[in-house]
């Protein structure tokens, strides 16, 4: 008991008391800034490896982006990789960074469905299925409800079975072995129910793009809820991004705003 | 004896490498590997006209030389199994007549290892895994997966149980594969191939991607400088801190100790938030690059980094005497999924995995690339093979590998290339074979370049290929219950079985 305490006692306080603007350490590559200096777009789109840099006007998508900061190095002026993790959205478009636009990324309330906001507002479990994921985004999602991030205060938590869950949460291309068994848990949730995906392959494919070994057919079939971009995401890029989701949108009971 | 002793990352021409009779290529095979001190490191086949040519890979863990030979077959012809002779080859075996359609005469186990997409015959299907099947009043079967309970990487498990007893536990992969080692041929750039190594394993990504930047360099003829020599090093000592400390915490976690995951959790955190402050990634993807350094160490760095051990050291001496005092803690470690000598040496276990059970097999000694001939490593070993072993083995080996990280940043190397000179032009015709000991073990890249330097075959082979049929074999005759501590405390890979 006494050695228990002390172990406790030394490690301090651990959580991070304010999620929502805490700082990351070191040299994060988060939201990138195109500036609006000369330089040549083909050179530019052709040294991408998930070929996330699109011409006319130059822009990086951050759902095809492994960030992997290779075009920040050979034109630094160019691009720049910022420490914003807030990259998060309900609209994949919005994950498009045009040449010129240095400005937060946010959800679109519009798009969220009232439901989400009704129901999950102040509670939301979900079921994680990795789906020819590399264990990087896993590891970052259970990251996300260690002592450091807690992402349980905020009522969010992930669950054992889809049976007692809210939504899933797809990471990795979607192998073609996966598809069946990620269709199965899909239809095993009860409704309603929303769709994360979670990290770069999840949302386009990533480095696996064009691979004949996926199979990416369920996500035609449904609306997406969140795009959470990163390789992996960042547990406080995923917390931010969930806690937009379920509390965006305002919406009213009994006459009453909330 | 007719093979080409190969050196780790040195290439060969291809042409070098003898073809054998197949009879011939057997036997000599098996007499390598009837040495203790040999054990197969890759053995697969690629297409050859409309013959299959297969290559067998076997290391000496004690003469830093790998042993290649090669054999020219028809996959129309039934052949005899190299497994009736030695069980490690069994994956091996399972996995060319998954992919080519040849059929052994005589190998007991003959199931599908992942189906790939371009397995021989696309009719068998994931769902249609032929089980194993017994019956018995007493008896029953529990199914778990593909999808677990957990935020994990999905698997089937099919216990066979006696009541709680597991009489045999079959493990059926697969569901990851995506296509990986096609892919490797058919991205026409390095920087493409390089995210697509940080990619075979999110959790060992130091290890894959120094894996193939070793090969990579050496195809090209490249020698790389001390600056990225102490990256790669580094990064995969720390990455091995790292995971190995957040593996104690998931074993506190199955064994519902909650003080003690929640500090070997935390211990992890300041460690890859420090592959974030070194390359912008907290699990170091974008830090190992061939041909140049993007991110030397600088002195800051290495300050921040010792800082960070500092306060690392005396906490996790702090918990881990706590955790080697605690009734409830030993009581479901020791004697727990014991996996003997005998049995790790005949499946060809690899890694911390064969360390545990007292066989002395680590790259870092056999085979040394990087800093590692400077260091003179000298593997940790255990006797036990149970989890306990296991969970001592990885806080041995945190302490070993921040010693080696110490070291190996007193001289801080000036010469740091950026790239200016490298050009990534693989040599043609060659072979190569590039082994690099993860926080797992043994990773094995093996490439084959073509004309003009193309490259022309990939190979990739994780630890976990080997390591999955120790936990199989662990968990026999434990409780049921005890299945999840087991699991974690090997912690493998589906990803980098699945490829």
């Amino acid at each position: 008991m006494i050695n228990s305490l002390k172990i406790l006692f030394r490690q301090g306080r651990q959580y991070i008391p304010d999620i929502k603007n805490a700082a990351v350490p070191g040299i994060f590559r988060g939201r990138p800034v195109i500036s609006s200096i000369s330089a040549d777009e083909k050179e530019i789109a052709a040294c991408c490896p998930t070929g996330a840099i699109a011409t006319h006007p130059l822009s990086i998508d951050m759902g095809k982006c492994s960030f992997c900061g290779e075009c920040a190095r050979i034109f630094p002026g160019k691009i720049t990789f910022t420490r914003d993790y807030k990259i998060a959205s309900n609209r994949r478009d919005r994950l498009v960074i045009k040449e010129g636009i240095d400005e937060a990324v946010r959800l679109d309330p519009e798009e969220i469905r009232m439901e989400i906001s009704r129901s999950f507002r102040g509670s939301l479990k979900l079921r994680q299925v990795s789906a020819g994921g590399d264990n990087s985004n896993e590891l970052e999602l259970n990251a996300c409800g260690n002592v450091n991030f807690d992402m349980g205060r905020f009522g969010i938590e992930f669950v054992a079975s889809p049976r007692h869950a809210d939504g899933i949460v797809i990471t990795g291309p979607i192998s073609e072995n996966m598809e069946e068994p990620l269709q199965i848990c899909y239809d095993a949730i009860p409704d309603p129910k929303i769709i994360i995906l979670a990290g770069v392959d999840a949302i386009s494919g990533g480095i696996f793009t064009g691979s004949p070994a996926i199979k990416r057919d369920f996500l035609d079939k449904y609306k997406i809820d969140l795009y959470i971009p990163g390789n992996p995401v960042h547990p406080l890029t995923f917390i931010n991004g969930v806690l937009e989701l379920v509390t965006l949108r305002k919406f009213k009971t009994f006459g009453v705003l909330r | 004896m007719n093979y080409t002793a190969v050196r780790n990352n040195v290439p060969v021409p291809i042409e070098s490498i003898p073809i054998l009779e197949y009879e011939t290529f057997l036997e000599q095979n098996i007499i390598l590997a009837g040495k203790p001190d040999n054990h197969c490191v890759n053995y697969y086949g690629h297409r050859a006209g409309n013959k299959i040519r297969l290559i067998c890979c076997m290391a000496s863990d004690m003469e830093m030389m790998i042993y290649v030979s090669s054999s020219l077959i028809n996959s129309s012809k039934p052949l005899p199994s190299f497994t009736r002779h030695r069980h490690s080859f069994e994956k091996f075996e399972r996995e060319i007549a998954e992919n080519f359609g040849i059929s052994y005469i005589d190998h007991p186990w003959l199931k599908p290892v992942r189906y790939a997409f371009d397995r021989h015959d696309r009719k068998q299907e994931i769902s249609g895994y032929p089980f194993f099947r017994f019956h018995g009043d007493e008896t029953h079967e529990v199914g778990v997966g593909p999808i677990h309970a957990g935020i994990i990487e999905p698997g089937h498990f099919r216990f066979m149980c006696n009541g709680e007893q597991i009489l045999h536990l079959e493990i059926q992969l697969g569901y990851q594969h995506r296509g990986i080692e096609r892919l490797f041929i058919e991205k026409d750039n390095l920087l493409s191939r390089t995210v697509l190594a940080e990619s075979i394993a999110g959790d060992t990504v130091a290890g894959h991607t120094a894996a193939f930047v070793n090969l990579w360099e050496g195809l090209c003829g490249y020698q790389s400088d001390e600056g990225s020599k102490l990256t790669r090093t580094l990064g995969l000592e720390l990455e091995r801190v790292a995971v190995h400390t957040g593996d104690m915490s998931a074993l506190c976690t199955d064994i519902a100790w909650q003080l003690g995951s929640s500090v070997y959790g935390r211990l992890r955190t300041p460690v890859i938030n420090f592959f974030q402050s070194w390359c912008g990634n907290r699990l170091a993807k974008g830090l190992i690059r061939a041909g140049k350094n993007n991110y030397p160490l600088t002195g800051e760095l290495k300050e921040e980094l010792l800082k960070i051990f500092e306060e690392f050291l005396p906490a996790f001496h702090q918990v881990n005497k706590e955790a080697s005092r605690l009734p409830s803690v030993l009581s479901r470690f020791e004697r727990t999924g014991i996996l003997t000598g005998h049995q790790a040496a005949d499946i060809g276990a690899v890694g911390m995995t064969a360390r545990m059970c007292g066989i002395r097999r680590d790259i870092r000694l056999s085979h040394p690339h990087d800093l590692y001939p400077v260091l003179g490593h000298q593997p940790v070993l255990k006797h036990h093979g149970d989890v306990y072993s296991r969970f001592q083995i990885r806080r041995e080996e945190i302490k070993q590998s921040i010693g080696y990280i110490k070291k190996i940043m007193e001289n801080i190397p000036e010469v740091n290339h950026d790239g200016r000179n490298w050009k990534s032009e693989p040599m043609a015709g060659q072979f190569s074979v590039s082994l690099v000991e993860g926080w797992r073990g043994e990773i094995c890249h093996c490439a084959i370049t073509g004309e003009n330097g193309r490259l022309v075959h990939y190979k990739i082979k994780d630890p976990s290929f080997h390591n999955w049929l120790a936990l199989a074999l662990a968990v026999r005759n434990n409780e049921i219950s005890d299945f999840p501590v087991c699991n974690k405390s090997f912690n493998l890979s589906h990803c980098g079985h699945d490829l």
